[in-house]
């Protein structure tokens, strides 16, 4: 800075002309890289969305957003609206529905662990997880994704609702490793229970609150 | 150039390579340690992470550069902190257009390089005095200075992490993972290794 | 051209007559019994462990030490025999050279040398394996294995970097009955177990190599404590802090908490609370702070066993008590003769 710093100060004018043009300019810049980026952005999500609905019911290939309310199901258009669900729809190429995925979130180890599950429409039960997002343990925490025998538990996990379809006729529930004995228990890692129950209280919340919801109105989504 | 006599010596090697070597912004000034740490688990990150910054540091700098005799001081902060936080604005959307699984593992600290430190620094002690040309070449030097620290960084912590470099296998399968490499402990041990070398060997050339 | 001279001294005017390299070589004299019982137990995977630590931390010591050689004071032999003793007996030897090489250099000689490390070396260096091959350090192998004198556990010799192998197979070959792979503490964690005091006593029970019979520590420390090597207050403060929270809590629930014996005996803490607590230069100097820390490690164990996500928590309750003693000591520093008590106008 080599010009003497001036004794008085600038014009209040001068200062909100200065802080007008460049917010106008900013403002531009702005508006400009999102009119451009959005479309991408929403085929980025799209394909995210697909693959992991892909992974938990393998032989779809076509994926719609359902939202689940007290009054009903309808296709998702906007936000998720106060006490509903949404869920995703996954029919293949003949356009039969494969089955339902949803999102279910438990506290971990280390932070949420974000599992998507498939849920079966014919057996009335999970047939795949898949996890969305999760900070646990290296090696310890992420056997939930590579242990083989952990994976198993969710070949077909009973989740029935029960007669006056308010609730899950089986509480979806972690038990200690070697222990599992009805189709809705969760067999945990030996290790890493923490992160399993995680898993088990996520999926277990998360369809408590969507199956009585769904169920009922099931043969809707079928085209 | 410079209607106004401005302290400029020119653009000189100097201007570009001070914030790649002499006055690095990892190894020397210790700054932006935020993501430093965080972000620093596999080399791929650190280096979007780098040019993330890379971006914004160049364009801020240059935007300030411009209007450097227009804004009066009062509200020069002010004014920087808009147009830093535009040009984060734009590097969020754009690392989700590119890839959204890089702008989960990046997290938070997209958003966060509006107050890493060395952007406004920068833009304060050297874009707001000098030139266009030269505030541009000084932030390219510090952007990529910072590069090279993170990288230095996410390359050790994925190589011992992972057994892995920029994703490719090194070791092969049964290479056993460190895994407090990639926990946040690894990324202050990893950075006081680079650390106490950066120093050792200052020390070493300033005693010859 | 010796002249006698007055020399004016401030306090303390006594010498015990121990100098460091003394007391140091005491305590390691005091730690072979238990290299021994361990190397009688597991055979030459533990002989070889041992001998790897303790050779990584001499040779560590000796090469950022270039100016002065400090093997001499045997702190660097101490630490390498702890740390190979925490470790266990089939630790890949690879991530032993990687325990010893962090705990002195990191743990010791980053500070300055012996005197200057807030924490336990050994600790240090067995905290960072901890984090770094959590799998690794928690394969147990059978004590008393028959082949144990002329066959190595296949994980010793683990290719550097390299994944240790799997020794579910090896383990059955051994003809071991009830072998379960997991020490009485998780086995009280996960599956309500306790092991009996016999066994823990002498030492028939999985565990690191040299924390499993508990009665042979015990008299190794009170060889030490006799010959006033060590300061008792720091064991007796953390094993009696320890039994009684432990008994505090078998009292409110006797059905989910073990008996503070079971504690007492479990795991690391005899070793803990004799050998590394007890470390002069991690440890509080005056007798009021002596008693707080040793109580700090001994509570802290107790909760870290109970309530944390791992099975020990000697090792964290030890180095965050090093990490309070700086604190510790300025807060219970004697009343200066003639000073303090009351306030004259």
């Amino acid at each position: 800075m080599s010009e003497p710093i001036p004794v008085h100060t600038s014009p209040s004018n001068k200062m909100i002309i200065t802080m007008g043009l460049v917010a106008s300019i900013c403002g531009v810049l702005i508006v400009g890289a999102y009119e451009s980026t959005q479309d991408a952005i929403a085929n980025n999500k799209r394909i995210m969305v697909e693959r992991a609905v892909f992974k938990v019911l393998p032989g779809a290939a076509k994926v719609s957003e359902y939202v689940a309310t007290p009054s009903g199901i309808q296709a998702l258009t906007g936000n998720v609206p106060e006490g509903g669900m949404k869920f995703y729809a996954a029919y293949d190429q003949a356009g039969v529905l494969k089955g339902i995925a949803a999102e279910a979130a438990g506290k971990g180890y280390a932070d949420m662990v974000r599992v998507l599950y498939g849920y079966d429409t014919k057996c009335q039960c999970i047939i795949g997880i898949g996890v969305v997002s999760m900070r646990e343990t290296p090696g310890i925490g992420d056997k939930i994704i590579t242990d083989k025998e952990f994976l198993k538990n969710f070949d077909a996990l009973d989740v029935r609702v029960n007669a006056e379809m308010s609730a899950l006729a089986n509480a979806v529930k972690v038990v200690k490793h070697g222990s599992k004995q009805n189709a809705w228990e969760i067999d945990a890692i030996a290790g890493a229970t923490v992160t399993t129950k995680a898993v088990g209280r996520g999926i277990n919340e998360s369809a408590q609150k969507l199956m009585p919801l769904l169920v009922p109105h099931v043969k809707e989504l079928l085209p | 150039m410079n209607p106004k006599k401005e302290i400029d010596e020119g653009i000189t090697f100097d201007t570009f390579m001070e914030g790649v070597w002499r006055q690095n912004p990892v190894f020397v000034m210790v700054l932006g340690m935020c993501p430093t740490l965080a972000v620093t688990v596999s080399a791929v990150n650190a280096v979007s992470m780098g040019i993330a910054t890379l971006f914004v540091l160049v364009s801020s700098c240059l935007l300030v550069s411009l209007i450097r005799n227009l804004v009066p001081k009062e509200v020069r902060i002010a004014t920087y902190i808009v147009i830093i936080a535009t040009f984060v604005t734009l590097v969020d959307y754009i690392i989700q257009a590119v890839s959204l699984s890089l702008y989960e593992a990046l997290g938070a600290f997209i958003q966060l390089i509006v107050v890493n430190c060395i952007i406004l620094g920068r833009a304060e002690a050297h874009a707001s005095k000098n030139p266009p040309l030269k505030a541009v070449v000084n932030a390219l030097g510090m952007g990529i200075g910072f590069t090279i620290g993170l990288l230095a960084l996410g390359a050790t912590r994925e190589i011992l992490g992972a057994g892995k470099l920029f994703g490719f296998s090194l070791f092969g399968e049964h290479f056993q993972p460190w895994v407090v490499m990639v926990l946040p402990p690894g990324g202050f041990f990893v950075l006081g290794a680079w650390l106490l070398l950066f120093s050792f060997m200052r020390s070493r050339s300033a005693t010859e | 051209m010796s002249k006698h001279r007055i020399e004016l001294r401030a306090a303390p005017h006594q010498h015990s007559g121990h100098s460091v390299p003394t007391i140091m070589r005491n305590v390691v004299y005091s730690l072979l019994p238990i290299c021994g019982f361990s190397v009688w137990q597991y055979g030459l995977s533990a002989l070889a462990l041992l001998l790897t630590v303790t050779a990584t931390c001499l040779a560590t010591e000796r090469l950022l030490n270039r100016n002065a050689n400090t093997l001499g004071d045997w702190s660097a032999a101490i630490t390498g025999i702890l740390l190979g003793l925490t470790l266990p007996p089939a630790f890949p030897l690879w991530m032993a050279i990687v325990a010893g090489f962090v705990a002195i250099a990191i743990g010791k000689a980053m500070f300055g040398g012996l005197g200057h490390n807030p924490f336990n070396p050994a600790l240090v260096g067995r905290a960072f394996v901890q984090a770094a091959f959590p799998v690794a350090i928690t394969t147990w192998v059978p004590a008393f294995s028959a082949n144990r004198f002329s066959e190595f556990v296949p994980t010793t010799f683990t290719a550097p970097l390299m994944m240790p192998p799997d020794i579910v197979g090896w383990v059955k070959q051994q003809g071991v009955d009830a072998f379960t792979g997991a020490t009485p503490l998780a086995r009280w964690k996960f599956e309500n177990v306790t092991a009996s005091a016999h066994d823990l006593l002498t030492g028939t029970v999985t565990a690191s190599a040299g924390e499993t019979s508990a009665l042979l520590i015990l008299m190794c420390g009170a060889y030490l404590a006799i010959r006033k090597f060590m300061d008792w207050r720091i064991p007796v403060a953390v094993l009696g802090s320890a039994a009684l929270t432990a008994w505090a809590f078998q009292l409110y629930d006797p059905a989910h908490y073990p008996a503070p014996l079971f504690v007492l005996l479990s795991g690391g803490l005899m070793i803990g609370a004799i050998y590394m607590a007890t470390d002069m230069a991690t440890s509080p100097v005056t007798p009021v702070g002596v008693w707080i820390y040793g109580v700090i490690i001994g509570v802290m164990t107790v909760i870290i066993r109970y309530f944390g996500g791992l099975t020990e928590g000697v090792m964290y309750a030890i180095l965050l008590g090093n990490a309070l003693t700086p604190l510790i000591d300025q807060y219970t520093q004697p009343r200066v003769y003639g000073t303090g008590r009351k306030e004259k106008p």
